[in-house]
């Protein structure tokens, strides 16, 4: 018998779409999500705030690069511990 | 994009191109479950499960899919850009690291081995098979919920919902055809060749789309042009990643 209160339905599926959210954008790659985020806040900011359309041309793709490659980096790292 | 722009033969490919890959590798990974389902517990309960799943996606679907054209553009860009950034880099990544040796080929095995492992513990009941309809449910659910966003975001952002949709159910159609005839898992399917064509593809989608809903203006004048070169420089970057994270890892391989 399980020991544990019982949840309402809603709860449990509002719990499971948090969940696949979670799962889906965070996962087990949480530095992919934040460099998002840090990619779009600075892309942001160069192009909407400091109208600098050029430099964001080249920030924008440069900073996903830079997001995947620390990605698989901590990824090598952490095979090798 | 331009409305115009993005009736352009080759976004449309590229569109086609993302769209059918993802949905092909979803549907392959759903289908191993329901077929370690069926081939365990049987295929009443794995039909069931699967049936109840699609009913529920389509419910949310009909449900949420028309207020997506409700959200300005620019926004809806924004947000899909950073989905299609994270979605595209969590699979460049896995393919990287696939392609260099440090994870399985393939997810298929796996996935698999843990369902008839996880249903062959459970006790089977003679009637009705809850667990087993559970799993189906849960697989086809989830990754059939990775299908829709898939096809909503790419769709409604290049304006092509329709042909995002239909290439989505021909690509779960062909893939379903497979799976029966074959019944059995998918394994020999190139998940890995697949899924690294569908990350560059969602990642410059997802640079170029931010870059809209940022208002950047791309050069070249064509969304085609920046895309094709968006998809060449992500194409080239993991091809270099592959080979040095090959080298870094081939002298530990040595050792141990």
């Amino acid at each position: 018998m399980s020991t544990q209160p019982s949840t309402s339905l809603p709860v449990r599926l509002l719990r499971g779409f948090a969940m696949f959210w979670w799962d889906f954008l965070v996962g087990d790659t949480p530095e992919l999500f934040v460099a998002t985020l840090i990619t779009l806040g600075v892309a942001a900011l160069v192009s909407l705030a400091a109208h600098a359309n050029g430099v964001a041309v080249v920030l924008l793709p440069l900073l996903v690069i830079l997001s995947l490659t620390a990605s698989v980096a901590r990824a090598v790292h952490k095979t090798r511990r | 994009m331009t409305a115009a722009a993005a009736s352009s033969p080759t976004g449309l490919a590229v569109l086609v191109s993302a769209v059918f890959l993802a949905c092909a590798v979803e549907m392959v990974e759903a289908l191993t479950i329901v077929i370690a389902v069926g081939k365990t517990r049987g295929w009443k309960s794995a039909m069931e499960g699967t049936g109840a799943a699609v009913v529920v996606l389509t419910v949310l679907v009909a449900i949420f899919g028309p207020s997506l054209v409700r959200v300005p553009i620019d926004t809806l860009r924004l947000i899909v850009g950073g989905i299609l950034l994270i979605f595209g880099m969590q699979w460049l990544r896995k393919a990287i690291l696939r392609s260099a040796g440090l994870k399985a080929m393939h997810d298929e095995d796996a996935i698999y081995a843990e369902t008839v492992a996880e249903l062959e513990a459970a006790a089977a009941r003679p009637d009705r098979d809850r667990l087993a309809c559970i799993m189906a449910f849960k697989g086809v659910f989830l990754e059939g919920l990775e299908v829709v966003i898939t096809v909503v975001t790419l769709g409604t952002s290049a304006h092509h919902l329709g042909v995002a949709s239909a290439t989505a159910a021909i690509a779960l159609l062909l893939v379903g055809i497979v799976g029966v005839v074959v019944a059995k898992q998918l394994s020999s399917v190139p998940e890995n060749a697949m899924k690294m064509a569908v990350g560059v593809m969602l990642v410059a989608y997802g640079t170029f789309w931010t870059g809209e809903g940022l208002k950047v203006r791309w050069p070249g004048g064509s969304s085609d042009v920046m895309l094709l070169v968006l998809v060449g420089i992500f194409l080239a970057v993991t091809w270099a990643a592959i080979a040095v994270t090959r080298r870094s890892v081939r002298p530990l391989e040595v050792v141990t």
